[in-house]
């Protein structure tokens, strides 16, 4: 019976031409979906993000009006968030969960075809909020990502309600992705694999499989709070019906914390995995990385409000928010102790995967520390709002997340394609997108500590000089990826046949498959020791 | 054969799917966390009211028929006023502080007028600050326990009576009280459109 069914799968029966795409249901096609439209989305949220920087070269207003300015932040923000790490991740989690602890495919493979079709619904929802913009028709929504009340509520343009929408869609498509990796994880393990045996990028996004359970349906709920506020008559963000604007920042951040979250514990797996191959020595600290994770993601519920220390708390409150977020760099300081040390007289070799990772811990750690700067009470009244915030959370989300997703597609991509990537382009690409990123990102801790505010389309003379490193900067950085999107089809189309172990002494089930991966990963689960 | 092998490939041996369960429970759990967004609405009023951060003020209470009066303590109560957005009233306290002994009922006046040449209705929002000090501060009549409304031209004086605790704590010498005015949304949809929208406006010319 068993030898039949392999025949069978030697077929890897899939529908042809667009069907096999639209109907799928195997993790590796939805995973390369998930992957393919995070990276349009990067490249549109960039775009939006050069524009940005295109107008801040000078002071003074040069390329566009104000209120589309907002737009550009809003529609940035948004996109790279939900339409670029957060997908990302969830592809990579479709692509490698299974391959990681020996199992065919996901638990929940139609779920799995959803939750990704949900997606292109969601974004062209959002982008022909823009598209309709541009064409002069009303205003795309212009409040910032973070779509306080009431400036998305009473002064909302009327596309906030695509923007509802989208939200609500992009919601449930995280949800069920979340529970189709813990249904994954908790039922399709090999034999012999328990818990403290998973790779720890398993580990990682079982946990941020639960902050999605637990936090997206909230932000479910503040959007459809605004939109009953909009259209229903309802106050619950209206002062003068009875409400609390200040209400809906504690809402929306009970969400946002935890958010920062999902979008860089897959990131502490991915750099868990690959530190230890070109170390060539097992991960130090194991069950420590397991625990600081998941002490990571229970602090994420209880710092909230440490991004409204300035709408006027009291004492007891700001000192309860900035002990509890000070305690986070204890978890994160254990895991960056545990990957240096995994590099400590290991014999190292730099890779474009490893330098992508020792790159992450260097910078990401950056972002960390600034962070602290801002969770001081009395120096964020300073910070607050001012472009030292941006240069903090672009270090941790670009540098750190982003540079991770980079990471683990070259370290995996012989794997799925089984081909050897262009590790001289490859190593091209890792050095002008490091020093760019640090040419686009560190200037904004000068100008944010001397005062110039986010979000604004103009600015004093004295940022002139600062501005425009940051804007050279970003076109490196933005065109630089061109290398990347060159690099994949070039990988994908052809090049070196990649071995099954990929890399020299690569640990783990995926280096066990041969390289490409088979359609169905491991249609026999394999026996774990 | 393809439904057929693709349910034997993930499950080899046909055993009842050990899916639903755990499908069953998270759904509940996202139903759980959306219900808690919601819950966090009066949670975050209960909390504001046991805590009495926020500088809210209770609701009405009747005027005590005795209460004791401290006569030797004089707290300062400062007056302030305020609109919201471009709300087309006039709004000011008559005066800008009174010397109050706590626990003596006290009423001061607020002066409102509409300059505009529409039927406005306002819904006062008070505010107390130092926020700690808004358990102790009460009102036995306001302007504020309902919506205000304004013809053309019409003015309006519009008293509150207060009494400062007796137990407000001893550090705690000057209050400031605060009235914002909000135009109120449910009588006044349309104006308060209008309003949005030439602040939009504004925006567009800048």
């Amino acid at each position: 019976m068993n030898a039949v069914i392999e025949e069978h799968h030697d077929h890897d029966h899939k529908p042809g031409g667009i069907g096999r795409w639209l109907f799928s249901t195997n993790h590796k096609d939805i995973g390369s979906m998930y992957l393919w439209f995070a990276f349009l989305m990067f490249f549109i949220g960039g775009s939006l993000a050069l524009l940005i920087r295109a107008e801040l070269f000078q002071p003074g207003l040069q390329i566009v009006e104000p209120d589309f300015f907002n737009q550009l932040t809003t529609l940035h923000g948004l996109i790279m968030v939900f339409g670029v790490i957060m997908p990302a991740f969830v592809g990579l989690a479709n692509w490698q969960l299974p391959m990681m602890i020996g199992a065919p495919d996901m638990a929940l493979p139609r779920m799995n075809n959803w939750s990704f079709w949900l997606l292109p619904g969601a974004f062209g929802m959002l982008l022909a909020s823009l598209v309709m913009s541009i064409m002069g028709m009303g205003s795309a929504p212009n409040f910032g990502w973070t779509f306080y009340a009431p400036l998305s509520t009473t002064y909302g343009p009327s596309s906030t309600d695509f923007f509802i929408f989208s939200v609500h869609l992009m919601g449930i498509s995280s949800v069920m992705g979340a529970i189709n990796v813990i249904a994954t994880i908790m039922n399709m393990r090999a034999p012999g694999m328990n818990y403290m045996k998973m790779p720890i990028f398993v580990w990682t996004w079982f946990i941020t499989a639960y902050l999605l359970i637990a936090v997206m349906p909230v932000l479910a709920g503040a959007v459809t709070m605004m939109l009953t506020d909009r259209h229903f008559g309802t106050s619950f963000f209206n002062a003068a019906g009875g409400g609390d604007p200040v209400m809906f920042q504690h809402i929306f951040w009970f969400f946002g914390h935890p958010e920062v979250y999902i979008m860089i514990l897959p990131a502490f797996g991915i750099i868990s995995q690959i530190v230890p191959t070109f170390s060539r020595k097992p991960l130090f600290g194991y069950s420590s990385m397991v625990y600081a994770t998941a002490s990571i993601a229970f602090l994420s519920f209880i710092v909230w409000a440490h991004h409204m220390f300035t709408t006027g708390m009291p004492v007891a409150g700001e000192l309860f928010f900035m002990y509890s977020t000070m305690l986070i760099a204890v978890p994160t300081g254990v895991k960056v102790f545990n990957w240096v040390s995994t590099m400590w007289k290991g014999s190292l070799t730099f890779e474009t995967p490893m330098l992508f990772a020792i790159a992450f811990i260097f910078l990401f750690t950056m972002g960390g520390f600034t962070g602290l700067m801002l969770c001081i009470v009395p120096a964020d009244f300073q910070y607050h709002d001012t472009y030292f915030v941006v240069a903090h959370f672009h270090y941790v989300l670009v540098t750190g997340a982003a540079f991770s997703i980079m990471a683990a597609v070259y370290y995996w991509l012989p794997k799925w394609t089984g081909h050897m990537y262009d590790e001289k382009l490859g190593k091209l690409h890792f050095w002008l997108t490091c020093i760019s990123s640090n040419v686009l990102f560190f200037p904004m801790h000068f100008i944010g500590l001397a005062g110039m505010p986010r979000r604004i389309p103009d600015y004093a003379l004295q940022f002139t000089e600062f501005n425009q490193i940051a804007t050279i900067g970003a076109f490196v950085f933005g065109f630089s990826q061109l290398i990347f999107l060159y690099l994949i089809i070039k990988c994908v189309r052809g090049g070196e046949k990649a071995t099954s172990e990929v890399w020299e002494g690569a640990q783990g089930l995926e280096f066990e498959l041969p390289s490409p991966a088979p359609f169905h990963s491991y249609t026999t689960p394999p026996e774990v020791k | 054969m393809t439904a057929q092998s693709e349910s034997n490939i993930r499950n080899p041996d046909n055993r009842p799917s050990k899916n639903r369960p755990v499908i069953r429970k998270l759904l509940g759990l996202v139903l759980l966390m959306f219900g808690f967004g919601y819950a966090l609405v009066p949670l975050y009023d209960v909390f504001c009211d046991v805590t009495g951060l926020n500088g809210k003020t209770g609701e009405r209470i009747d005027l005590p028929v005795a209460g004791t009066i401290d006569e030797k303590r004089l707290v300062r109560v400062v007056f302030l006023a305020s609109l919201n957005e471009a709300m087309p009233w006039e709004f000011k306290p008559q005066q800008s502080f009174i010397e109050v002994h706590p626990g003596k009922p006290t009423t001061v006046n607020y002066i409102a007028k509409n300059i505009s040449d529409k039927d406005i209705t306002g819904q006062a929002v008070p505010s107390v600050a130092p926020g700690l000090a808004a358990a102790y501060f009460q009102k036995t009549e306001c302007f504020c326990f309902t919506q205000q409304a304004l013809e053309p031209g019409e003015e309006k004086i519009m008293p509150v009576t207060f009494i400062v605790d007796t137990q407000l704590p001893a550090n705690m010498n000057e209050l400031y009280l605060s009235y914002t005015f909000f135009t109120s949304q449910l009588n006044n949809k349309d104006s308060s459109q209008s309003i949005a929208l030439s602040l939009h406006n504004q925006d567009q010319k800048l």
